[in-house]
């Protein structure tokens, strides 16, 4: 009697945990046709990505998109090793990573955003920068707040005598490599000593992990500054700098400025294009894009047309939600380039 | 009912003399499943191995063993050396020691002789929750908590009554070797505490009632009677303890500055091995790849000899008098 009770009680508890795994492997939508697609890369992008699955799964409830914020250059690695389907970066491939690639791969501008300068100091301060002094506290040249060349871009400005303390990122990001870039085009010092790249040889400062850790060394230590994507500096309700473009004018990070960055960069046909210390009034200096990547020919056709599908609606409807996140619209004309290399995709 | 009892498969250990084929075939397989689980953690010891070697191979072949001495890590113009890590680890690694084992030793020796033995458990089992708290939340609390508790109140204070001394001299940034130091000695507390632990109970009560019949006082008794007859074991256990605060990754990373460092300044941010490992792993490639995998085959290297070293020294202590169950 004992063991026919412990019997069907051991049948009882695996019965459900049968069920159970049964009842996860069900999928989530009513049709067997959901078409499940994967991408990776970019943190830059990520809250768009986020916010883009939401809404378009609303009106294509059949695609099913996962997206992986494991940075730019994994993004990069595992579209050329075909493991997701379509990648991130914001850094466009270089010639010899394109050369490695199975087919030819392209680039569509999904999102602009602003690199932002935050800074702890006591005080409701706004600050303002340029190029080369940025590049001189950067370097280490330049380590006190009330500096010469700091206070001669703030007059009026009361700056404390308390050291710099320059926070940087740990990780290879977008991000800096968007920093970096602007760096090494307005500071000759800076080209040679660091360059331009998702990782640097920081000359001075201390680093933290992903903007997240930026923000939050910024947060911590007085006398602190650093750079982080603008929808981290506003969230966290932090002070950013207003920095002056290639005009001579002080611009603050926004959207608008961005866009502005954005309408009067030259953009070549294959999208690879930079757009630090554009021209323009109100462009905002330290803007850059960030691109999704595929394969212009894709290998499963349904899969393919439902990756282009999503795409194409990031860069047309899906720009509506991006001052959501603090990220630029993608100018209209850019958007219809971008839909038509979109079109370009075979199966 | 009958024939269910009947139909009980036969892996049972019999209770009769078990002379079915069945069961001998049953007792094999167990051998052999037991076998096979003991030689798999030797083998993913060699795969590791393996792979690192594998991985670092154009590392190696590029820099040899210049690898080990040179400072500079740069990425644009691909040059990749491991001394400002190295050192990193090892300084904060012995930060940490300096830190934890006087503490852990002392709580040991309380434990052991001192506490009155209703508190002893109580305590023991408090200890080990500290093992049981996950990293990252160590570097999480480190960033909240102990950051501005040491860079408002402690570090201003060191620099100010011992900053004679270079090693409290130089601007102040909250993260940096020292914190990094003292985050990793709370975490090395459980381990070296209990094994501490476990070779002071190992000293013969005869040494100790040896010393209190020559009129030894308490202190005394400790120390000449239990301490310095364990002093081996205790050295094995501070060693393992090294062990451990050698490979520390998420809550170093989160606490050490990032910033590769080789200097006397014990506030300046540094980096460890196993930190930048986790922080560049996920967008390497190439040269800069196989110089990481370089970085992971020296913190193995490094990490592998400490650790054979301690078990070698506990274990010629703790079985030298007393026979003591694994």
């Amino acid at each position: 009697m004992k063991s026919l009770l412990k019997k069907s009680s051991r049948l009882a508890v695996a019965a459900v945990f049968v069920l159970a795994a049964c009842s996860q492997k069900s999928p989530v939508v009513s049709t067997a046709q959901a078409q499940l697609i994967n991408g990776a890369g970019s943190s830059f992008d990520n809250p768009a990505f986020m916010l883009w699955k939401e809404s378009y799964a609303k009106i294509n409830p059949d695609a099913q998109i996962n997206y992986q914020s494991v940075g730019s250059g994994a993004g990069i690695k595992q579209l050329l090793a075909q493991t997701v389907d379509f990648g991130a970066s914001d850094a466009p491939m270089t010639d010899e990573q394109l050369s490695k690639a199975s087919g030819k791969i392209l680039h569509i501008p999904v999102v602009a955003g602003a690199v932002a300068i935050t800074y702890n100091l006591p005080g409701d301060l706004k600050l303002k920068f340029d190029g080369p002094t940025l590049a001189s506290i950067y370097l280490g040249e330049i380590t006190k707040w009330n500096d010469p060349k700091i206070a001669a871009l703030n007059s009026g400005v009361e700056l404390p005598d308390t050291s710099i303390i320059v926070v940087h990122r740990s990780d290879a990001s977008g991000t800096t490599f968007i920093f970096t870039d602007y760096l090494s085009a307005v500071s000759h010092d800076w080209a040679t000593k660091a360059g331009k790249n998702t990782s640097v040889n920081w000359p001075t400062g201390v680093g933290g992990k992903g903007s997240e850790g930026v923000s939050g060394q910024v947060k911590q230590l007085p006398g602190s500054v650093g750079y982080v994507e603008l929808a981290y500096a506003t969230q966290n309700k932090m002070p950013v700098a207003e920095l002056k473009n290639a005009e001579g004018k002080f611009v603050s990070p926004s959207p608008e400025s961005v866009s502005k960055a954005m309408s009067t960069a030259t953009i070549p046909d294959d999208f690879r294009f930079s757009m630090v210390n554009a021209p323009g009034d109100e462009s905002y200096p330290i803007a850059g894009a960030s691109w999704a990547l595929l394969y212009q020919k894709q290998a499963n056709a349904r899969k393919g047309k439902a990756v282009v599908g999503f795409l194409k609606w990031c860069v047309t409807e899906g720009q509506k939600l991006s001052p959501k996140l603090d990220y630029a619209p993608l100018p209209d004309s850019v958007q219809q380039r971008a839909a038509k290399a979109l079109d370009t995709v075979t199966y | 009912m009958a024939s269910e009892i009947a139909s009980v498969p036969v892996s049972r250990a019999p209770d009769s003399t078990g002379v079915h084929s069945g069961s001998r075939w049953a007792d094999r397989g167990f051998r052999l499943i037991c076998l096979a689980a003991a030689l798999s953690v030797g083998l993913l010891l060699v795969l590791v191995l393996l792979e690192l070697i594998k991985g670092s191979h154009m590392a190696v072949a590029k820099f040899g063993w210049k690898f080990l001495v040179s400072r500079v890590w740069d990425q644009n113009t691909d040059q990749y050396g491991a001394l400002a890590y190295i050192y990193g680890t090892v300084v904060s690694s012995i930060i940490a020691l300096l830190i934890a084992v006087p503490l852990s030793v002392g709580t040991a020796i309380y434990l052991t002789d001192l506490a009155p033995t209703w508190l002893r458990q109580p305590l023991t089992s408090m200890i080990e929750m500290l093992a049981a708290v996950p990293s990252v939340i160590w570097g999480l609390w480190g960033i909240f908590v102990l950051v501005p508790v040491l860079r408002v109140h402690v570090y201003p204070f060191l620099q100010k009554w011992f900053g004679f001394l270079p090693l409290f001299q130089g601007p102040i940034y909250g993260v940096g070797l020292l914190t990094a130091g003292i985050i990793v000695a709370i975490m090395i507390l459980p381990i070296v505490t209990s094994v501490s632990r476990e070779v002071l109970r190992s000293v013969p009560n005869l040494q100790r009632e040896a010393a209190y019949a020559l009129g030894a006082t308490r202190w005394e008794v400790t120390r000449i009677a239990v301490l310095s007859y364990a002093r081996r074991g205790l050295f094995g256990a501070a060693v393992l303890g090294l062990g451990r605060a050698l490979g520390e990754t998420m809550a170093v990373t989160m606490l050490i500055g990032n910033a590769p460092y080789i200097g006397l300044s014990l506030f300046h941010p540094a980096d460890t091995l196993a930190s930048v490992i986790a922080n560049q792993f996920g967008e390497a490639s190439d040269l800069f790849l196989a110089s990481l995998f370089a970085l992971g085959l020296v913190l193995l290297g490094i990490t592998v000899f400490i650790n054979i070293l301690a078990q070698i020294m506990i274990h010629t202590f703790t079985t030298k008098e007393t026979r003591r169950v694994a």
